[in-house]
């Protein structure tokens, strides 16, 4: 009786407090919409490599909270008016919430020839979208810092309010060169770029824990030192890290000046396939969002489950549709070394 | 006749009037100095950038991704080395991404000794350059190739390395650039950066320059001969050509090639000329061992073996660390003029 008195009691207690969140109804369900269909994709993706169906997986299970939101205030578009972006292997969450259809994703890592973003050549997660200024994703973990430079000097010639550059990139690769380059090239009095540079620290490079290579407090201390606005956040709740994307790109577009912003993210599945791809016991930034979502009647367990399984449906119907796709032929090595194809083999000069 | 330096200040400067160059950068290329060799000086869309390559050529990339032209600098390929897998990058970012980003930039660096440039003022980087594919790389050896392949590079959809030999920067071209005047005073005096402290204020005046482009991967007969084919590119090819003036008074005939383009290169006009010659000399001053022209000497070995009298033979700088500073030293390490001129009287004394 006791312990059912007390449970009754918190169970008020805590509909009393309980805050009302600063987002619209329609837009958290929005977002956890994307953020389960980015979670089941990445799990889906996980399958297929480990079914042998791929060479590799890496992807971003576990930075969904950080990524959805990301991809829903990019102002989304072809050309400097709109915003670019130059993510790193991570990038699944941002473009599942701009629109990417889970095919093409699966296309990727399958290596087919309608893959969109590199026709077979590359790993999973190095997307390309040209359309939406998602510019091609590499294996160096720290060269996308640099690129976005050259975007921004672009757009800042356009007025206020308009395109900005954003980057996205590890913990561990900002001990790279690369990084400080972004921070001292962004920064140069009166000629600041509108560059969201951001860091989504899962405290890992690969094996190596970020406590024993970083002496700094932050990595986004580092931004202090070339009077770049700062912040630090939670990276695993989604709705704090809406607003905050939200009142630092505003803030970018009206002063066209840089922004470091660190988020602290988990990393649900390792590294890659290449450290096993296994679920690892570390904060679910989804699970957490959906017990906000469900403390606020918001969702009901069974919509859950419905909207998970629909989207299993489209990724199974996904995957079964890219397998019967053309492979690149073998040929195709030689296409796009230069523009138009042409000059691609010496031994036809 | 204008000198290297002024030629390509002047494809620049018709770029930014006429072909929507917006940013041409590196270190030290705005204003005050205008560029190390004063290729830059006086024009609009030039700025300073921080002492970073790195930072230089991820600006460029990034500002080709938008679809504008730049001009990014690399002060001395010496210091290149480091940018080495963003220059990857640049290379296969079209590839990769199955041509949906296309980058079309240029970066133009300073290479080569013969100035006792010391071991960081001297390297070479047309070889190294050889091994991106994706990247076209270029290397004039007067003042109208170097408008006219700036011109090009520019227009190119791709990225474009432009190696300028730093030996030649002062050196004048017997050929007037389209729209150069013909004085050469009157040409210094309008586009010359003034040394006293008149610079603060002035102002260059621009000749009315024409398009005039060289195409990338042509090369450039530049002695006619029948009894042996010379091919080289950047400073070597003036000494080339004086060594087939010279042994023509002696009755020989040399033919020589300048390359220009080192990829894609003009492998008909090398297969022309060695068909007729029969016998040909590479010549560069990048390190011996995989050096560029190897691969050029082994494709004639391979295409052209039963039309040779002699073997394809490559004069290039000895495979050292650096190139030391004394004279001594120097000259000892890239290809000298007798050094050219003795193994241009060796192949012509093959008997097959």
């Amino acid at each position: 009786m006791a312990l059912s008195s007390v449970s009754v009691k918190s169970k008020m207690a805590k509909k009393k407090t309980r805050k009302t969140l600063p987002l619209s109804k329609d837009l958290l369900l929005h977002m956890h919409s994307l953020m389960l269909k980015s979670r089941v994709l990445e799990e889906r993706l996980i399958k297929i490599y480990k079914a042998g169906e791929a060479f590799f997986w890496i992807g971003a299970p576990g930075e969904e909270a950080f990524g959805v939101p990301l991809g829903l205030l990019v102002h989304k578009g072809q050309g400097p008016e709109y915003d670019y972006l130059h993510l790193h292997y991570r990038g699944t969450p941002t473009l599942v919430a701009m629109g990417m259809p889970m095919v093409d994703s699966i296309r990727l890592i399958m290596n087919r020839a309608t893959d969109p973003s590199t026709g077979g050549r590359n790993f999973s997660n190095h997307y390309c979208y040209p359309q939406w200024n998602v510019t091609p994703v590499s294996s160096p973990i720290e060269v996308q810092y640099g690129l976005a430079l050259g975007t921004a000097q672009v757009q800042k010639r356009f007025p206020k309010g308009r395109g900005l550059s954003i980057v996205t990139g590890g913990d561990a690769g900002t001990a790279e060169g690369d990084f400080a380059s972004c921070l001292v090239w962004a920064s140069r009095p009166k000629r600041e770029l509108p560059i969201l540079i951001t860091v989504q620290n899962n405290r890992w490079g690969i094996s190596t824990d970020f406590e024993s290579q970083h002496g700094e407090t932050h990595i986004a201390d580092r931004g202090k030192a070339f009077n770049i606005r700062t912040s630090v956040i939670d990276g695993n709740d989604a709705i704090e890290t809406y607003m905050a994307l939200e009142s630092e790109m505003a803030y970018i577009r009206k002063t066209r000046k840089p922004v470091l912003l660190e988020a602290r993210v988990s990393r649900l599945y390792g590294h890659s396939s290449a450290t096993g791809a296994n679920l690892i016991p570390e904060e679910d930034c989804l699970k957490r969002f959906q017990k906000t979502l469900l403390e606020h009647d918001l969702l009901t367990e069974k919509e859950i489950k419905a909207l998970w399984a629909e989207y299993e449906e489209e990724g199974r119907a996904a995957q079964e549709q890219v397998r019967a796709e053309p492979a690149p032929t073998a040929e195709s090595v030689w296409e796009n070394i230069y523009v138009n194809s042409e000059n691609g083999d010496w031994r036809k000069f | 006749m204008a000198k290297l330096n002024q030629a390509i200040r002047m494809a620049l400067h018709y770029a930014e009037e006429n072909m929507g160059v917006r940013d041409i950068f590196g270190q030290d290329v705005g204003a005050p100095l205008g560029g190390v060799f004063t290729v830059t000086q006086g024009l609009k869309t030039t700025w300073n950038t921080p002492l970073d390559e790195r930072g230089i050529i991820s600006m460029a990339m990034g500002i080709a991704m938008t679809g504008e032209r730049c001009v990014a600098e690399i002060q001395f390929c010496d210091y290149i080395f480091n940018t080495i897998d963003l220059l990857k990058i640049a290379g296969n970012t079209n590839w990769v991404s199955n041509g949906n980003y296309t980058l079309p930039m240029v970066v133009m660096t300073p290479v080569g000794a013969g100035i006792r440039g010391s071991v960081y003022h001297s390297h070479s980087f047309d070889s190294w350059a050889s091994r991106l594919p994706g990247w076209k790389v270029v290397m004039p050896s007067n003042s109208l190739d170097a408008y006219g392949l700036m011109l090009s590079a520019v227009a190119d959809p791709n990225p474009v390395l432009y190696l300028k030999p730093k030996a030649l920067m002062r050196v004048r071209s017997d050929e007037l650039i389209p729209g150069e005047p013909e004085d050469q005073r009157e040409l210094g005096n309008m586009i010359d950066q003034p040394v006293t402290d008149a610079r603060h204020t002035w102002k260059p005046k621009w000749p009315k320059l024409e398009d005039y482009r060289v195409p990338i991967g042509e090369a450039k007969v530049t002695r006619a001969g029948e009894q042996i084919t010379v091919v080289s590119w950047g400073r070597h090819v003036l000494l080339c050509n004086k060594l087939a003036d010279t042994l023509k008074a002696e009755g020989h005939s040399v033919e020589v090639i300048d390359l220009r383009s080192i990829y894609p290169y003009d492998w008909q006009a090398i297969k022309r000329s060695v068909k007729k010659t029969r016998r040909v000399l590479f010549v560069n001053e990048d390190t011996e061992v995989t050096n560029f022209a190897e691969h050029l000497a082994y494709r004639v070995t391979q295409e052209l073996f039963y039309e040779i009298d002699a073997p394809p033979r490559v004069l290039a700088g000895k495979n050292l660390p650096g190139i030391g500073l004394h004279p001594h030293l120097e000259d000892n390490s890239v290809p000298q003029a007798h050094e050219i001129e003795s193994a241009v009287r060796e192949i012509l004394a093959e008997v097959p």
